[in-house]
């Protein structure tokens, strides 16, 4: 932990402008509930906030640590000694699950609203925190921070429609984008709108770029590596799967398999159903697999690569000082080592001194066979087991080479949270571990 | 108003502009199909095709910024220069001395944000199901953008010639080195071999492909710029315009049938 002093009075201004906004914002809300009929009680409410948010701004722009609000060192120091990667993944799965299960309610205006001002107040007591403002105030993080709530907005968005079109559908009546039939000329309804995004696009972007300098740092060396050494925020996902795979699958392979899946995609997705309205009763598996992979397996990962790894990759809690020294146990074990010395208690079958190459291939296959059987079994057999059980009528609609893409894709992009699973649960390192050939999974 | 008269009947006026004012129906209709910028829009569209909460507009921000990244990459062009003895000055310079260097910070949040609405035009385009026939393959253009507009984020990433430019790329092309067979590091590249000597060395790689070295110097750089300047955005042009044009031929903005 860093002393507060200094910090709090470089960060005051921005916190003080910051409460103040969440106030305006709030203010509006409640302007707008006051003159629709009925809304009083939440006028009032927003109201009550703004006036609250008024008062933190005023202690931020203080600038002194007695005054300035912040999470109490407590419940920082209890966030960092709980998070870890475990915790992190399954509560961002769990979070997501409730967000889906219940979506019919926090799609509700209100409910959402008062999520977004805990997520905003949330993250300014955050930011008085030196350790959480000096990864999040990188210039070059600053647009995740931006896309954490763009998304959070969308989503809400697109799920407040879909939640409405999925119970009209229920009721037999078409999607409400159907409704808006009739037709208008493209000038001037749409050409004018193009030209308020621009211009709004435009003075956005012009804000950003006053407010906020490009990151410059030393001229470049070749030999001094920084500790974190990362690729640039967008293949930080990429990146953290390397704690579990090694680069040819990690950094070729999967995103390779990314690439091609999501090609692939509509000629897999045979469900005819939910083209050009937002639904998801009616394409629910194609809309969780996507959300998953979108979600869990791409976004979640960037924001744990680029807000909670530190020196050495190592895992550090939001509040948590990036020290180098952190040391952290690596016992990893391989799965051969696991079935031949653990469980057989035998050493590992290795080929004799001066055996031919053919013989040596032999041991290193005898070696491996608990791996190979596995993968083997995983993605030779599981595709037509699948095929006759959970996915029978998949399997009907599809035809064979349709339904074996997508079988294969879909037990590959499982690959990585199995991995992660039994790195937790296990420590297992690599299921197939033959440096000969340099094959590691 | 008689200037404005004047100019809207002079010769040169009406050489441009084949009509008068698009005011009435007729004239909003003729302008849709005589002007060269706004022909890729059809005469008239369905209400819901443009609903703002239907679309997001972000495929039209992402184009925006495509333009913005173009305009401000031009004219960063005309004062870098892509050589380690000037490279990370000039781009010192930009900050410290020069006018109108904020064209670099324009350039530099404008890629980051071209990135996002990517992401989220394409996320769009999945939760209203507009992927679906007829429109697959454009999904699949769309996809191959989405990897071009990585691509350019990533060259343009080193041309700062900073700590965090040359290590972001070294860290991303090490990636390379692990290719199954083409990398020299990967698995399987010790059966590429010819008479007993190796194919696949650090010297003739993935890796070295990328970069034109062993490692991340001046002939990446020059790689990389040729690439982020010339290569990577001709190749988004044409894809751009076989994207929007398909928009059209395959029946407009998706919506309910």
């Amino acid at each position: 932990m860093h002393s507060n002093g200094f910090f709090l009075k470089d960060v005051a201004g921005f916190l003080g402008g910051y409460y103040s906004a969440i106030a305006i914002m709030n203010g509006i809300a409640a302007l707008i509930l006051w003159r629709k009929k009925g809304q009083v009680g939440w006028a009032l409410v927003w109201t009550a906030f703004a006036i609250a948010m008024m008062v933190l701004a005023s202690l931020a722009l203080s600038g002194s640590s007695a005054m300035v609000p912040a999470l109490p060192a407590a419940v920082r120091s209890a966030v960092n000694r709980l998070s870890g990667p475990v915790l992190y993944t399954l509560g961002t799965m769990a979070l997501l699950t409730v967000l889906f299960v219940f979506r019919t309610f926090f799609v509700k205006p209100m409910v959402a609203w008062s999520i977004l001002n805990a997520m905003l107040v949330l993250m300014g007591l955050s930011m008085a925190d030196e350790n959480f403002a000096s990864i999040v105030m990188k210039p070059d993080n600053v647009p995740i921070v931006g896309l954490v709530f763009l998304l959070a907005f969308f989503t809400w968005l697109a799920t407040k429609q879909a939640v409405v079109n999925d119970e009209r559908i229920a009721r037999g009546l078409p999607p409400m984008e159907k409704e808006n039939d009739e037709k208008v000329l493209v000038w001037p309804d749409l050409v004018y709108t193009e030209l308020i995004c621009m211009v709004a696009v435009t003075a956005f972007l012009l804000a950003w770029a006053i407010f906020l300098p490009a990151p410059l740092e030393e001229p470049a060396s070749s030999v001094k590596t920084p500790n974190p050494s990362k690729a640039p925020w967008y293949f930080l996902g990429l990146q953290e799967m390397l704690v579990y795979f090694d680069p040819w699958y990690a950094g070729v392979v999967l995103p390779s398999l990314v690439v091609f899946g999501l090609m692939a995609m509509p000629y897999l997705d045979f469900n005819k159903r939910g083209n050009g309205y937002y639904s998801i009763e009616e394409r629910k598996f194609s809309y969780l697999t996507y959300q998953f992979g979108f979600f869990v397996l791409w976004i979640t990962l960037i924001i744990l690569g680029t807000f909670l790894r530190g020196p050495n990759w190592n895992f550090f809690g939001p509040f948590e000082y990036w020290t180098p020294y952190k040391v952290e146990v690596l016992n990893n074990v391989d799965l051969p080592q696991m079935f031949w010395v653990n469980l057989l208690d035998r050493p590992l079958p290795k080929a004799p001194a001066g055996a031919s190459g053919l013989v040596q291939a032999g041991y290193v296959l005898l070696r491996e066979a608990p791996g190979l059987l596995v993968m083997g079994a995983y993605l030779l057999l599981l595709p037509p087991l699948l095929a006759v059980t959970v996915f029978r009528g998949f399997f009907a609609k599809m035809g064979l080479i349709r339904y074996m893409v997508m079988a294969n894709l879909m037990l590959l992009m499982l690959t990585l949270p199995i991995k992660m699973i039994l790195r937790w649960t296990f420590n297992l390192k690599y299921i197939i571990s033959m440096p000969e050939i340099s094959l590691n999974f | 108003m008689a200037i404005g008269e004047t100019i809207r009947n002079s010769q040169i006026w009406k050489s441009i502009f084949r009509h008068p004012m698009p005011l009435d129906r007729r004239n909003r209709i003729v302008v849709m199909l005589t002007n060269f910028f706004l022909h890729l829009h059809p005469v008239s569209i369905k209400k819901q095709g443009i609903a703002l909460s239907f679309t997001w507009c972000m495929g039209g921000v992402t184009f925006f910024l495509f333009l913005v990244e173009t305009v401000t990459g031009v004219l960063l062009m005309f004062y870098y220069r892509p050589t380690l003895e000037w490279a990370y000055n000039d781009i010192l310079a930009l900050r410290d001395v020069t006018s109108l260097g904020i064209l670099r910070e324009l350039h530099r949040w404008g890629a980051h944000a071209m990135v996002i609405t990517t992401w989220l035009h394409m996320y769009r385009v999945f939760l209203t199901g507009s992927y679906k026939p007829p429109r697959e393959f454009n999904w699949v253009i769309g996809v191959i953008l989405l990897l071009l507009t990585l691509l350019l984020s990533f060259t343009g990433y080193l041309l700062p010639w900073d700590q965090l430019a040359i290590w972001a790329i070294t860290v991303g092309s090490n990636m390379a080195r692990a290719t199954p067979f083409l990398g020299y590091e990967g698995p399987g590249q010790q059966l590429l071999t010819v008479g007993g000597i190796d194919m696949i060395t650090d010297a003739s790689d993935a890796r070295f492909g990328l970069l034109g070295a062993r490692f991340v110097g001046e002939e990446t750089l020059n790689r990389f710029y040729v690439l982020h300047c010339i290569a990577i955005p001709l190749a988004v042009a044409l894809l751009l315009a076989i994207h929007f044009w398909r928009v059209r031929k395959d029946g407009g903005i998706s919506g309910p049938l």
